[in-house]
């Protein structure tokens, strides 16, 4: 059924081995990550096969679409529907991160300041006081040296204005924000069908979006060695890293899709100004992890 | 696209078609609905009298759990997702769902997904036994290791939903034949566009949620900790957040059922279309300012009580408009009683009294009683069980002949309807009054001032159970040796679905119907 179509006839894809592959693949994964956690030996092998066969069906599906795309068997409505789905897988990721902003509020503003104060802080926790970022926990408060969640010797709150040429977080910020309008460069360099100019600005993009990782990964590394600033270093710990580590997460895969559309563009030729939705859907992406980044500088570096 | 199905099992495993898929959701809801019944009947056959009889505490904490996950996960969102497949693309005039692979690996993922869970009753230390709202400390600090596999099963299945409900929009949004406008969208279309909507919502913090705790149990964080500085009510606020737009997530499409279904046997068009879209928008954003009111009792300030109790209050406007407009579409139409009819009736009563009850436990001084009492199980399982599963059933009588192309037996039917509906009274409304007297939920036995109450609940759940076996046996019985449908099947039948052979083709439509 692959054959002569128009637009104004529809395309429904033949069968497809994929999906099974790919949910019996998600299932492995998230097995194998189970019994490992709850110390199986045989787990992290099953977690990594399940990894492997995800990401050689991952990459099949994607040749596939492309191929699809490449023979002409994309119509336009077939297109919009491709939008659509990244612009709602966008959304959906918006409201994972929020969960986690929510948490960081709603510790901020009502949690710890309850704790802090009255009989919460008197009677149970030994005269707690709410502090951010959160160094003495209400367990120290308690046992003092025999507490079990200890809080952070040190943390990443913001220097003031003067010590900022100094402070990773803000070049952080300033390379993330220079690879927005990088990408989007790109992105103008393509629709005027410039392709040297268009790889020249997404490789840009791919190497600050590296440059970012390796910052990341230096600010810490720093936090673990120099500031026993720890995942379970009470509540600012956990915050801290959760939404750094999920940001960071997503900049890695922004990034790997940002090397995907620049290999295809420089090997394979592909993309030229009315057919490039692998590359947009890629640099939304990107837009979405940069905004997502100034909400952290925001509300995790500046205002603590 | 000429040719029709692929021959033997790989047609089921490799299939993009939206009939097949929706098929398959379908079945497997309805394998769900009777897993999670017997875990019911587990817990019922326990509390048929005081005491301990049958189950240890432990394992009966096990049933409670599983019999909630497996049906809101496991039975009613796929059910309304296997409607949505099969109905969306013929009610607009669509070749398929826009996105046909995701379609598959939205269902696969669930089979593998309900395996995990179902394992978890064959571990070391039990299946969850923290019940289905999963509050820490006791799902975190407190939980069995099978808790992990839990959460893992929580992520994938949520993965499915999310998948599914992008595939949903982009369907409705892109698919739309030409001259099918928003505005002349059957309902049913219209609900589950927004149900979607409120899945990719939520969903996402379902997963974050779930990933807060397999941190704070396997790596060290404190986020439901106070001993660190986290808070356990923390936990709550996240879980209703998307706990009380998930509600609605069971309950819209179902709006969206009766709203096909009243108007066809009534034989008058429906009352008030537009205001029933309006209605379930509104709905659907409070649905998201109201989920404190499942924690008035967890010690929120007085503003955060009064803020909750009044938003939950407005919701009753929006869902009385609704009923308003069903009873409405009924008035001096020449109405017949065929049993999807029945069930739709059924669904406007029963679930105006689930509605009623809601708005007793929105008073949130009133609620300090009723909370973590029978009454609320007695609130929510009307809204569920007479609303959500009765609207499935409505659906399945009343489409199946369009699916399968036979009808099913009209005695039979209107059999099952009355058992169910002895049945489900008989085992929920005692337990309004066994809640009000002070019954706790979650409770394996009982003050024998309650056991009048209770036995009757255990009767009631037993005969309800029978009749959904019967349920069974009129949709194979239809499927393999009914009478033949015609395509319009109801006299009153009104939509693209009907202009259609029955059964349906495997492509219904190769390239756009008109729509006038
Ligand atoms: C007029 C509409 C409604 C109102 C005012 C309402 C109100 C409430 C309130 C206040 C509670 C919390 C009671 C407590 O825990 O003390 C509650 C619980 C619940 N409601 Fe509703 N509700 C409504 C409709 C629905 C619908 C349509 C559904 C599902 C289809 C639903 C499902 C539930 C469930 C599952 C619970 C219990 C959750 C648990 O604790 O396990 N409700 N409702
Ligand atoms: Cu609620």
């Amino acid at each position: 059924m692959a054959h002569h179509h128009d637009a104004s006839t529809y395309y429904v894809p033949e069968q497809s081995k994929l999906p099974l592959i790919t949910a019996f693949a998600m299932f492995l994964t998230v097995f194998g990550l189970g019994t490992w956690f709850n110390g199986v030996d045989s787990g992290p092998f099953l977690f990594a096969a399940g990894f492997m066969i995800m990401a050689g069906v991952m990459f099949a599906w994607f040749s596939q679409v492309i191929h699809e795309n490449r023979a002409g068997l994309n119509n336009a409505q077939l297109k919009r529907s491709y939008v659509w789905g990244m612009g709602w897988f966008i959304f959906s990721e918006v409201m994972f991160f929020a969960a986690f902003f929510g948490a960081l509020f709603y510790i901020r503003s009502i949690s710890l300041p309850a704790l802090g104060s009255g009989n919460n802080s008197e009677l149970l926790w030994g005269g707690f006081q709410n502090d951010w970022p959160l160094m003495t926990t209400p367990d120290m408060a308690v046992k003092g040296g025999e507490a079990v969640h200890v809080g952070p010797e040190g943390n990443m709150s913001n220097p003031g204005i003067a010590g900022w040429l100094g402070w990773l977080p803000f070049w952080n910020t300033t390379v993330l924000l220079i690879s927005s309008f990088t990408v989007h460069f790109a992105h103008t360099a393509l629709k005027k069908d410039n392709k040297k100019l268009f790889n020249i600005w997404l490789g840009i993009t791919v190497a600050l979006g590296i440059g970012f990782l390796f910052l990341q990964a230096e600010e810490y590394i720093h936090a673990y060695q120099d500031l026993g600033l720890t995942l379970s270093s009470g509540i600012y710990g956990a915050t801290f890293f959760m939404l750094t580590g999920f940001h960071g997460a997503h900049v890695t895969m922004g990034t790997f899709m940002l090397l995907v559309m620049l290999l295809r563009s420089t090997l394979k030729g592909h993309f030229n100004h009315h057919d490039c939705f692998g590359f947009e859907a890629a640099s939304w992406y990107w837009h979405f992890v940069d905004v997502v980044w100034l909400g952290l500088f925001i509300f995790v570096y500046i205002m603590s | 696209m000429a040719h029709g199905p692929a021959h033997g099992l790989s047609r089921w495993l490799y299939t993009t078609n939206h009939k097949d898929i929706g098929s398959m959701y379908l079945w497997f809801s309805f394998a769900m609905f009777f897993l999670g019944g017997i875990f019911a009947l587990i817990i019922r056959a326990e509390l048929f009298e005081p005491g301990l009889q049958i189950v240890e505490p432990n394992f009966f904490n096990q049933m409670t759990t599983m019999h909630g996950l497996v049906m809101v996960f496991g039975a009613v969102m796929p059910a309304f997702v296997g409607l949505a497949n099969w109905m969306v693309p013929m009610m607009i005039g669509a070749p398929d769902m826009a996105l046909p692979r995701m379609n598959n690996l939205s269902f696969w993922i669930l089979p593998f997904a309900f395996a995990l869970l179902a394992s978890t009753l064959f571990m070391q230390g039990g299946a969850p036994n923290f019940g289905w709202t999963f509050y820490a400390p006791l799902s975190t600090t407190y939980a069995p290791p099978s808790v992990t596999f839990f959460i893992f099963a929580v992520h994938i299945m949520g993965a499915s939903s999310i998948m599914g409900a992008i595939n949903i929009i982009a369907t409705i949004l892109n698919m739309r034949a030409p001259g099918m406008t928003l505005m002349k969208m059957p309902l049913f279309v219209w609900t589950w566009l927004i149900t979607a909507y409120l899945l990719i919502a939520v969903m996402p913090v379902l997963a974050g949620v779930v990933t807060m705790m397999l941190m704070d149990i396997h790596f060290g964080t404190s986020f439901f900790n106070a001993a660190g500085g986290g808070d356990p009510v923390l936990f709550q606020h996240i879980f209703w957040f998307f706990g009380h737009p998930e509600v609605y997530i069971m309950i819209l499409p179902a709006f969206g059922v009766v709203s096909a279904i009243i108007p066809t046997f009534a034989r008058k068009p429906l009352f008030g279309y537009s205001s029933m879209v309006y209605a379930t928008a509104s709905i659907a954003i409070l649905s998201f300012m109201v989920w404190a009111h499942h924690m008035f009792t967890v010690g929120m300030p007085f503003i955060g009580e009064w803020v909750f109790m009044i938003a939950t209050m407005a919701i009753a406007v929006p869902t009385g408009v609704k009923v308003f407009n069903w009873v409405t579409t009924m008035y001096k139409g020449s109405m017949t009683f065929e049993t999807p009819m029945l069930f739709s009736i059924a669904f406007v009563i029963l679930f105006t009294i689930g509605g009623f009850s809601g708005l007793m436990l929105a008073i949130a001084p009133a609620d300090f009683q009723y909370h973590d009492t029978y009454f609320v199980v007695a609130h929510f399982h009307y809204v569920l069980v007479p609303g959500a599963i009765f609207s499935i059933t409505a659906a399945v009588y009343y489409w199946l002949p369009k699916w399968c192309g036979r009808m099913y037996d009209e005695t039979l039917g209107k059999t099952h309807f009355w058992l169910a509906f002895i049945g489900l009274n008989l085992t929920f409304f005692p337990m309004h009054f066994s809640g009000l007297a002070g019954m706790p939920r979650r409770i394996p036995d009982y003050n024998p001032l309650f056991a009048n109450w209770n036995m009757m609940s255990s009767i009631g759940s037993f005969l309800f159970g029978a009749a959904q076996v019967l349920f069974l046996y009129i949709v194979i019985r239809a499927i393999v040796s009914g009478r033949k449908a015609t395509d319009r099947v109801w006299e009153g039948s009104h939509g693209l679905e009907w202009t259609v052979p029955s059964p349906a083709p495997y492509h219904t439509f190769t390239t756009p119907p008109k729509v006038d």
